[in-house]
C-alpha cells in the first residue's frame, strides 16, 4: 500500500481535503458542545471575512504574516527538519526591522528603508536560527528540542530589551518609539483607495510575501541548492552518499527558514503597528506549522492556506462579537485540530481511501 | 541568611514539583520510544479539568481523578496518533499543546463566564498543607527547626507525591520485568517485537503512565499551589520538565535534580528582582528566566556530558512491510 498507487489527485487532492474537513467538522462539533449553532457560525466567520472591504483587508493583513511563516516551517520541512522556532526568529526578526527603521525613519523615504528592513529582519531572524541549526548539524542535537528552547531564551531576551536599551526614554511601556515616516510601509488602502479596505492594516509588505513565495518556490524546484535540500530531506543517508554536504544543507535551510520567519516582522512592526513591542508576533510564528502542513509545503498550497487561517483569524475576531461564547480561542482549537489531521493523523484515512480505490484498479488491470 | 536560604530552598520545592512530576511523565513515554512534547498541553488540560471538577465537587480528590482523565484521555489521543497511525510524534505534541489550550480558555469561559478563569475553590476543593507532627514545637530549634518544620513540613500531599514518584519511577523504570520491556521498546522496538511482545500496548502504557502523571503535575498548579484554573497558566512549565528531562539525559534521580535546579533558578528569580548583587549591580529577571532554556542548549551542544536520547526515540514502529 505505497503511496504510487493511488492516482495524484487523490494523494495531492482528496486526501488532504478529507482531512481538513474531519478537522472542520470536529470544530464544528466544539461550536456544538458550547450551545452555539455551528452553521451560523460559518455565515458569520466568512461574512466577517470576506463580506466587505476592511473584512477582506484584515484577512489579507493576517494571511501576509501566515505566508512568512508558513514558507519558514515549508522549507524545513523540505530538510526535513521541523523549525518550530519560528516563534522566536520572527521575535528576533523585528529587532532587525526596529533597527532600520529606527536609524534610517528620519532621513529617507520609506521605499529606501525597506529593503534595509527586510535585510534586517531575514538577517536577525537566520542568526537566531543559526545555533539550533549548528547544533543539529554538528553535534546532532534535536532541531525541535533547540528552537524550543531558542523561542523562549527570545522571549526573555526581548522583554529584557525592550525593559531596558530599546524603550522610548522617559516611557513606562516596553516599547519604542514609534516610527516617522521614512519607517511605515503605506497602507493598501492609500494605495488602491478603490478596494475599500478601510482601516484595515494591510499594507505592501503582502507583495514582499507573495515574491518570496515566487523565490521559494524557484529555489526549492528549480535550483541546485532545492534539489540538494530536497534529496536530503527525502532520504539524508542516499544525500550523503551522493555527495551532498549535510553539514552545508541543514545549516542553509534553516538560515532560509528562520530568515523568512524573520521577515513576518515587515508585516507587523513596519507595516501596522510602527514601533518595537512586547510580544508582536502573537503566536503567528506556530500558525505557521499549522499553515505549512495544510498546504502540504508548496508555496500556492502555503498561500490558500494562509488566506484560509487569516479569515478565520479575522472572522474569529468578529464571531467573538456576534457569539460572545466562541472566544478567540476557538481558533486556536481549529489551529490544533488541523494540526492533528492534516499532520499527525494525516495517514488515518489512507488506508480506508486505498481500499476504496484499489478494486476497480485491479479490475482494470485485469482486463488489460 | 541561613533563613533566607530556607526560604528559598522552600519555594524551590514548591515551584520544581509540577516541573517534577511533568519530567517523570515524559520520562516513562520517552524511554518508551515516544517523543512527547505535549507535556504542556497534557498539563494545562488536566489542570482545568482539575480545577473545574474540584470547584463543582468541592473535592480535591475527585479533582485530582478529573486532571488526570484529561490527561491520560490527550496522552491516547498521542498515542493513537503517534503508536497506531504511526504519525509524527512531534507534530501530534503540537496539535495536543495547541488543542489544550484552545479548548481550556474556550470551555472554561463558555461553563464558568469569568473571561476562562474557573472560580475560586471552594473549602475541601484544594489540597491543604499537611504539617508534619511536632513541626511548632520544634521550630525555634537552631537549624534542625528550619529544617524540619519550614523545608520538610508544610507541603501538600502532591508534593510529597511527586518526591516519592521519584524512586518508584526509578524501581518501576530498573527493577520490574514492565520496565525492562518498556526500555527495551524506546531502544530497540524490533527485538522486542520478535520476543513476543506488542510493541503497540507497551507504548500506549506508557502514554498512559504519562498522562496520569502529567494528570497530578496540572492537578498541582491548579487546585494544591493555586486556588483555580487560570488561562494559560502552565505558562511554559512543560517545555521546561522537557528541558529537564533531556538534563537529565532520561534518568528518574538525575531528573529530580534537574527540576530542583530549574526550580531553584525560578526561586532565586523571584526572590532576586529588583535587588542589587554587591559588584554585578541588578541582574534582570529575565536572564533567570531564561537560563533553564540556555543551560539545556549548552547541555545539548554536548558541552556538560552527552545526552543521547533513547534510540528509537520518535521513530514510528512498522510491523511489516506491505
Amino acid at each position: 500500500m505505497s503511496t504510487g498507487q493511488l492516482p495524484r489527485w487523490v494523494d495531492y487532492g482528496l486526501i488532504p481535503f478529507v482531512n481538513l474537513a474531519a478537522a472542520f467538522l470536529v470544530s464544528g462539533l466544539v461550536v456544538v458542545l458550547i450551545g452555539e449553532n455551528p452553521l451560523e457560525a460559518v455565515r458569520i466567520l466568512i461574512w466577517g471575512s470576506l463580506g466587505y472591504g476592511e473584512g477582506i483587508g484584515f484577512t489579507l493583513f493576517y494571511a501576509t504574516n501566515f505566508i512568512f511563516t508558513g514558507l519558514a516551517v515549508a522549507v524545513a520541512f523540505h530538510a526535513g527538519l521541523f523549525n518550530i522556532g519560528g516563534e522566536g526568529q520572527a521575535y528576533i526578526g523585528g529587532l532587525g526591522v526596529t533597527f532600520a527603521c529606527l536609524a534610517l525613519d528620519h532621513i529617507v523615504p520609506w521605499y529606501v528603508t525597506l529593503p534595509f528592513a527586510i535585510i534586517g529582519s531575514a538577517l536577525m531572524g537566520a542568526a537566531w536560527a543559526f545555533i539550533p541549526a549548528w547544533l543539529q548539524a554538528t553535534r546532532g542535537s534535536h532541531v525541535v528540542i533547540t528552537t524550543i528552547m531558542f523561542n523562549f531564551i527570545a522571549s526573555s531576551l526581548m522583554v529584557y530589551l525592550l525593559n531596558s536599551a530599546l524603550k522610548k526614554p522617559g516611557s513606562m511601556q516596553p516599547e519604542t518609539r514609534t516610527f516617522e515616516a521614512g519607517g511605515r510601509l503605506p497602507f493598501l488602502n492609500e494605495v488602491f483607495p478603490s478596494f475599500g479596505f478601510g482601516y484595515a492594516p494591510v499594507n505592501l509588505s503582502l507583495f514582499v510575501a507573495l515574491a518570496a513565495c515566487v523565490l521559494i518556490w524557484l529555489l526549492i524546484w528549480r535550483t541546485k541548492l532545492g534539489f540538494e535540500i530536497r534529496s536530503f530531506g527525502a532520504n539524508a543517508t542516499a544525500a550523503v552518499y551522493a555527495g551532498i554536504s549535510p553539514v552545508r544543507t541543514i545549516v542553509i535551510t534553516m538560515l532560509i527558514s528562520g530568515g523568512l520567519a524573520g521577515m513576518m516582522a515587515i508585516n507587523e512592526i513596519m507595516g501596522s503597528q510602527h514601533r518595537l513591542l512586547i510580544d508582536f508576533v502573537a503566536g503567528y510564528g506556530f500558525v505557521g506549522i499549522a499553515v505549512a502542513l495544510m498546504g502540504r509545503a508548496h508555496p500556492v498550497g502555503i498561500v490558500l492556506a494562509a488566506i484560509l487561517f487569516g479569515m478565520l483569524y479575522q472572522g474569529g475576531a468578529e464571531l467573538s462579537f456576534e457569539m460572545p461564547n466562541i472566544t478567540r480561542d476557538m481558533i486556536i482549537v481549529i489551529q490544533g485540530l488541523v494540526i492533528l489531521f492534516a499532520g499527525a493523523l494525516e495517514h488515518m484515512f489512507r488506508p480506508a481511501i486505498t481500499r476504496l480505490f484499489t478494486p476497480s484498479r485491479a479490475h482494470a488491470a485485469e482486463e488489460a | 541568611m541561613f533563613e533566607t536560604l530556607i526560604l528559598i530552598l522552600d519555594s524551590t520545592v514548591r515551584l520544581s514539583t509540577p516541573l517534577l512530576l511533568a519530567c517523570l511523565a515524559g520520562l516513562y513515554s520517552e524511554r518508551s520510544g515516544v517523543v512527547d512534547i505535549g507535556l504542556e498541553g497534557k498539563m494545562l488540560g488536566a489542570a482545568f479539568g482539575a480545577g473545574a471538577v474540584a470547584y463543582i465537587t468541592a473535592n480535591a480528590w475527585l479533582g485530582l481523578l478529573a486532571g488526570i482523565g484529561v490527561s491520560v484521555a490527550l496522552g491516547l489521543l498521542h498515542g493513537f496518533a503517534s503508536i497506531s497511525n504511526r504519525g509524527n510524534q512531534i507534530v501530534s505534541g503540537v496539535a495536543i499543546n495547541f488543542l489544550a489550550a484552545g479548548l481550556t480558555a474556550l470551555l472554561g469561559q463558555t461553563w464558568f463566564r469569568q473571561g476562562g478563569r474557573t472560580p475560586a475553590l471552594p473549602e475541601g476543593g484544594r489540597f491543604r498543607d499537611i504539617v508534619w507532627p511536632y513541626a511548632e514545637q520544634l521550630r525555634d530549634v537552631p537549624v534542625i527547626g528550619p529544617l524540619y518544620s519550614e523545608l520538610l513540613s508544610g507541603h501538600n500531599i502532591l508534593v510529597y507525591a511527586g518526591f516519592i514518584a521519584v524512586p518508584l519511577t526509578w524501581w518501576v523504570l530498573f527493577r520490574t520485568r514492565f520496565g525492562l520491556r518498556l526500555r527495551a521498546v524506546g531502544e530497540n522496538p524490533a527485538a522486542v517485537d520478535t520476543a513476543g511482545i506488542s510493541v503497540a500496548w507497551l507504548r500506549y502504557r506508557a502514554v498512559i503512565a504519562c498522562g496520569i502523571l502529567c494528570g497530578f503535575a496540572g492537578a498541582y498548579l491548579s487546585i494544591a499551589q493555586g486556588a483555580g484554573f487560570g488561562v494559560n497558566m502552565t505558562a511554559g512549565k512543560g517545555f521546561i520538565a522537557l528541558a529537564a528531562l533531556i538534563f537529565a539525559k532520561w534518568r528518574p534521580a538525575s531528573a529530580m535534580f534537574a527540576c530542583l535546579l530549574f526550580g531553584f533558578l525560578d526561586a532565586v528569580a523571584i526572590r532576586m528582582q529588583g535587588q542589587e548583587v554587591p559588584g554585578i549591580g541588578e541582574i534582570p529577571v529575565q536572564f533567570f528566566q531564561a537560563l533553564p532554556y540556555i543551560l539545556t542548549v549548552i547541555l545539548l551542544a554536548g558541552f556538560i556530558g552527552k545526552a543521547v536520547p533513547p534510540k528509537a526515540a520518535g521513530i514510528p514502529y512498522l510491523k511489516e512491510r506491505s
